[in-house]
């Protein structure tokens, strides 16, 4: 895929970077719109954002390996996060977890990420997502599943095998 | 008996209420703002002048307020600190980082009622001569990014917000800043950082104080959600009223979450220091006890970092007698008010207001090994006793959860965590050293045997069972 900034997008990220007094406070922001359109932080991203905020490429390229929200891969089309912290493990977070991997054919043993070979399911275990008394919850792409039960699991894997094209 | 008390929760969950302006505007919405905005000056007794900000400001202090993020310290004094004669900007920021394990209330604010957060903030900028302010708000909150982002373009429509505002030649903009999953920007220096653009390394302090040296080097204020929404409400009813909600030095209110091995977990907004960790975990009111047959074994009771109590435990707390001497009341862990300052005297923190219940079918080396892996996972790396000890510590607790451990695992954990604590830039360090210090002393039978049980196993010629 090669690298390409729409204008729309651009504009908005001109109007983002006005927020601050100076330019480089913009780079989360920056990095969250270009990861939601093109679906990860590639090189050409770093670079381009350094070129935008004034910096140098390292100073953008620090920030992809610190926060854990930024991705240097592609990520599957469905994003299932499985909160494994403790009130959600008290919950059977790991039961949820295991349901998923296993019913999408990916490893258990396996830590951090794992996208499935057809690239519609990527899960992991993330930490605390700040909604404990609903234990356990998942988030599937932007959204919140509380109370999440392995029935929930089976309709987002469903859910999630009907969609085509790449992220 | 106690119940709940709610002020900043008032419309939250009431059937019917949205978090758009209208609705917010139907509900006395913004009332408060102008109010403060036509505060006049005062002369106090001793012919001191206030300026209608500095009244606010005295007001905020006078109310007892307390840092609702986890400090607990107070407000108004926080407010105090900030150097006004800088001849620099000053900034605010909204602290939305919600991350500390057990804890989520502020989602509860910025889903449901985020104009409640917006007017708390505009008062509290205009009280603090702030003109460009920022939510920084966890990134696994992108409804909350655009609800707030929504609110902010209807506060600036009806003239709150923006140039001008209400006429009063006040002007004020706010911005949402979505952080990307790192635990430390809750941190405030750390959070600092990463609203300049760069990882959320904690800054040292001193020099670093935010009220002196914050964002871009100018006077900061960070204040957490619900912090910024009792400012409302202290400006609604006058200090004084808010200040008899609560308990001395314990005013207000405060939102309560409470998860684990309860019936009902869930939120609740209690007057602070007015029901006792006890009623909130039993009282049908609040989480309505354990599930059936279950004893309580610990409780972790202000955030993940907070250490843990172990149930039965007894603890000596000052107290005002009748005759207005202090004395030692003997405490039971049930008993202790939930407030800030009994929780310090019981030797750990009500933090975050988060509490985490575990029953008596639950491991406390499996819990730990739990938490440990979280601290692990967010230490920033700035600080080697940190980034090290907290990985130590982690790999320990794995081991011992996973058929390696060793009779000797209970001290070098305890051995880790106390060349952590003390020992690091930023708090970080005791919240890592914190729950292993605790869980280890208080259930250290427990972790001794399950090492023993390793070694045994091993001795046989048992090839331990891997678990996962």
């Amino acid at each position: 895929m090669s690298f390409k900034v729409p204008a729309a997008l651009e504009a908005q990220l001109d109007e983002l970077a006005t927020h601050y007094p100076q330019r480089r406070s913009a780079s989360l922001m920056f990095l969250h719109a270009l990861q939601e359109h093109f679906g990860h932080v590639s090189n050409e991203a770093v670079e381009w954002t350094a070129a935008k905020l004034g910096l140098q490429p390292i100073n953008v390229h620090e920030l992809v390996t610190f926060y854990p929200m930024f991705r240097q891969q592609p990520l599957g089309r469905t994003h299932v996060k499985v909160c494994r912290t403790l009130s959600c493990a008290l919950a059977g977070s790991a039961a949820i977890r295991r349901h998923f991997v296993e019913k999408l054919g990916l490893d258990a043993g396996r830590h951090g990420p794992q996208t499935t070979p057809d690239g519609g399911f990527t899960v992991e275990f993330v930490e605390c997502l700040a909604s404990c008394g609903t234990a356990p919850v998942v988030m599937v792409n932007d959204d919140l599943v509380e109370r999440c039960t392995t029935a929930d699991c089976d309709r987002i894997v469903a859910a999630g095998s009907g969609k085509g094209g790449s992220r | 008996m106690p119940t709940e008390h709610r002020l900043i929760l008032k419309n939250a969950d009431a059937p019917g209420y949205t978090p758009d302006i209208d609705c917010y505007l139907r509900h006395g919405g913004y009332e408060s703002l102008r109010k403060a905005l036509a505060t006049p000056a005062r002369e106090l007794p001793d012919g001191k002048k206030q300026s209608p900000q500095e009244v606010i400001r005295d007001e905020v202090l006078k109310s007892g307020l307390r840092g609702r993020g986890g400090a607990g310290f107070s407000a108004g004094l926080k407010w105090s600190f900030v150097d006004r004669r800088s001849g620099k900007p000053i900034y605010l920021v909204c602290n939305a980082d919600e991350s500390e394990p057990g804890t989520f209330k502020d989602r509860q604010i910025l889903h449901k009622d985020p104009h409640q957060l917006v007017e708390g903030m505009i008062i509290s900028c205009w009280a603090n001569d702030v003109r460009l302010a920022y939510i920084y708000i966890r990134g696994e909150m992108p409804h909350g990014a655009r609800l707030l982002n929504q609110a902010l373009s209807e506060a600036r429509a009806k003239g709150f917000l923006g140039k001008n505002i209400l006429g009063t030649g006040f002007d004020l903009e706010i911005h949402v800043h979505r952080g990307a999953g790192a635990y430390i920007c809750g941190e405030e220096t750390g959070l600092i950082e990463s609203l300049e653009g760069k990882r959320a390394y904690p800054r040292i302090k001193p020099p670093y104080f935010p009220a002196v040296l914050g964002l871009y080097m100018s006077p900061t204020i960070v204040n957490n959600v619900e912090t910024l929404c009792a400012v409302r409400h202290i400006v609604a009813m006058g200090a004084a009223e808010y200040a008899k909600l609560g308990t001395p030095n314990n005013t207000g209110t405060r939102i309560v979450s409470l998860s684990g091995d309860v019936v009902r977990p869930g939120y609740f907004e209690i007057e602070v220091g007015k029901a006792t960790l006890g009623e909130l975990i039993f009282d049908p009111a609040f989480g309505g006890g354990l599930k059936p047959g279950r004893k309580l074994k610990a409780i972790i009771p202000g955030g993940s970092s907070s250490k843990v109590l172990k149930a039965g435990e007894k603890f000596r707390l000052r107290r005002k007698g009748a005759d207005g001497q202090m004395v030692q009341v003997e405490t039971d862990l049930l008993d202790l008010p939930y407030d800030f300052d009994s929780l310090q005297q019981a030797g750990t923190m009500s933090g975050s207001g988060a509490i985490i219940v575990m029953d008596d079918s639950r491991d406390m080396v499996d819990a730990l090994a739990n938490l440990s892996e979280f601290y692990a996972h967010e230490s920033c790396g700035q600080c080697t006793p940190c980034r090290e000890g907290a990985l130590w510590m982690a790999k320990g607790l794995e081991r011992l959860t996973h058929g390696g451990g060793r009779g000797e695992d209970a001290e070098y954990l305890l051995h880790i965590a106390q060349n952590i604590q003390g020992r690091t830039i930023c708090a970080f360090g005791e919240a890592a050293a914190w729950p292993v210090l605790s869980f280890v002393r208080k259930f250290k039978d427990d972790f001794v045997a399950r090492g023993k049980a390793d070694e045994d196993a091993r001795a046989r010629g048992v090839i331990p069972s891997h678990h996962h």
